[in-house]
């Protein structure tokens, strides 16, 4: 129990720690804020032609999928769409060796990290999300939930999406082990992610079985399944299945990453020693 | 140090050049213009040297390079395989100002698309060690890094322009056909002027390189869609405040036969090149503003 509470603290901090560390760069942040919120009206633009085009698209009406866009915008960073989270860093230790001595630290490489990437979403969740969305709603009719729960509800799916997002870049982060320069598998991670989260277009408006094959998949936890649960889309039981999904794919993917570390800890050779 | 550096980057920025320490040639405009291209040139060779020592890497990032950035008309065409028009243009027509905004974008971005790390060098302080060199700084810093996986974008702007202008259905004049390469030149020297004076916005700023994205990449964005779908405050800044419009929008349309929201003369299409070169004189004022205001780290 005191070990469980010791170590309880010692994530915390780290989870802190990087919260500030995010929080430091105000200009940055205030630069960020103003490229979401400029890219939010240019897509907000384009979904409206597209909706007045096609009502009802994807289940949508007008003022749901301008809130979509905004949602999206706030979750760029939050939930690391486009990567620039942990994983740079990450790897750039794998190449150089200095995971090494994170290996050799008193704590788990794979909870350390995640513990510090829940910190870096949160500050980001707060700084770039809310702000735009403020922004959106204030220009645009949007459909923000009237109820207290359904914003839990939405934050607690947030914070799943984090979690499975966490877990696929800690995959693409360990692939440095075998190749070290993983720019290449980035970019690979990068496109399937900007592509199958919801980040482009709503998966509910996917055609036919591209669609339900996105939808299936653990990217669309990012964007798309945060965004039905603010919307509403998911109530009761339903709700527990959604986040049963989410889940299920951060179990499944930190397995894999678990599993992956292990190979890959037995193989290390620190170089340069 | 910090005496020393302001005394050198006077040099540099004022008065050096490689023409006029070699041969002593007096420094007017068009030499310094001339070092500054010479200057890139090299810097660039030296990249793309250094670039083809992996051939295999380099392939791989330049395909990385052209699906990335197809995905943008990835998304278009979902949209389109649910409708038939998006604010009144078919998808041929779409696909023509994607192209040509995505081609102008890619040109540019190939040029001098490293500028945006120019905060990252006034902050750890390399930017001083471009100070001390005989050459220009902007053509230092606009050849810094140069990425040659850039071609990537512009293959992709091409190709999507190649099929528009197979799949459209226009009445060819000989001053349609003239405009295009025009409108394309025109448009990645609008989208350069925006780089740097995002560059020059750095040195005030130096952790603010994303609000230039917001006019490149976000430009490009706008760009992408026809102006009828924007509302006309949108349209309005995107003509007269920062004049991307001029890329594809203006000259586009008149070869699509479109009007354009706002009431302009159809002799607007072909001032493209006239606002290239005002808002590159305008950006190389606000660089020289930036430059001159730059004080070193001292670290």
């Amino acid at each position: 129990m005191f070990v469980g509470t010791g170590r309880f603290r010692l994530y915390a901090a780290v989870a802190a720690g990087s919260f500030r560390r995010f929080a430091t760069y105000r200009i940055a942040t205030v630069a960020g804020v103003f490229t979401n919120t400029v890219f939010g009206v240019i897509l907000t633009y384009t979904y409206i032609a597209l909706w007045d085009e096609k009502p009802g698209l994807g289940g949508y009406d007008q003022a749901q999928a301008l809130t979509y866009v905004w949602l999206g915008q706030a979750l760029l960073t939050t939930v690391a769409v486009m990567g620039g989270g942990f994983e740079d860093e990450l790897m750039a230790r794998i190449r150089t060796g200095d995971v090494a001595i994170d290996l050799y630290r008193p704590a788990d490489l794979q909870a350390w990290w995640l513990a510090g990437d829940v910190g870096r979403a949160a500050f980001q969740c707060l700084a770039r999300g809310a702000v735009p969305m403020a922004f959106g709603a204030l220009c645009f009719q949007l459909a923000l939930p009237g109820d207290v729960l359904t914003w839990l509800a939405a934050t607690l799916a947030v914070l799943l999406g984090v979690v499975v997002s966490f877990a696929l870049r800690f995959l693409v982060a360990l692939s440095a082990f075998w190749l070290l320069d993983g720019a290449g598998v980035s970019q690979v991670a990068w496109l399937a992610s900007t592509f199958f989260s919801g980040m482009l277009l709503p998966l509910n408006v996917f055609p036919g079985a591209l669609g339900e094959i996105a939808r299936a998949l653990p990217w669309s936890a990012l964007i798309q399944v945060p965004a039905d649960v603010f919307l509403g889309k998911h109530q009761g039981m339903d709700l527990l299945a959604t986040y049963a999904f989410q889940a299920g794919w951060a179990a499944v993917l930190l397995t894999a990453g678990r599993l992956l570390q292990a190979v890959a800890t037995r193989r290390v050779v620190v170089q340069g020693g | 140090m910090a005496e020393l550096l302001r005394h050198e980057k006077g040099q540099a920025g004022d008065l050096a050049g490689p023409g006029r320490l070699a041969d002593g040639v007096p420094d007017r405009p068009l030499d310094r213009a001339r070092d500054g291209l010479r200057a890139y040139r090299m810097i660039a060779a030296m990249w793309i040297r250094s670039t083809m020592a992996y051939r295999a890497s380099f392939a791989m990032t330049a395909f990385g390079n052209l699906a990335a950035t197809a995905l943008d008309f990835v998304a278009i065409l979902l949209m389109f395989s649910q409708v038939d028009a998006l604010g009144g243009y078919r998808l041929p027509e779409v696909a023509f100002l994607y192209g040509a905004s995505s081609t102008a974008f890619g040109l540019a971005d190939l040029a001098i698309g490293s500028m945006d790390r120019l905060g990252r060098r006034v902050r750890d302080g390399t930017l001083d060690t471009l100070l001390v060199r005989p050459a220009p700084v902007l053509a230092q810093v606009a050849a810094d890094r140069f990425a040659l996986r850039r071609l990537g974008r512009v293959t992709q702007g091409l190709l999507i322009l190649g099929f528009a202008l197979l799949a459209l259905d226009v009445t060819w004049t000989p001053l349609k056909v003239l405009l295009i390469p025009l409108m394309l030149v025109s448009g990645a020297a609008i989208f350069m002027s925006v780089f740097i004076a995002g560059a020059a916005f750095q040195f005030l700023a130096q952790d603010a390189s994303e609000v230039q994205n917001a006019f490149t990449y976000g430009g490009n964005t706008l760009l992408q869609y026809p102006p009828s779908v924007f509302g006309k405050d949108l349209v309005r800044g995107a003509t007269f405040l920062v004049p991307i419009a001029f890329v594809n929008w203006l000259p586009g349309l008149y070869v699509l036969g479109r009007p354009y929201p706002l009431d302009l003369p159809s002799w607007a299409a072909f001032t493209p090149p006239l606002v290239a070169v005002a808002c590159c004189a305008l950006a190389g004022l606000a660089w020289r503003a930036g430059l001159r205001s730059y004080r070193s780290t001292g670290s």
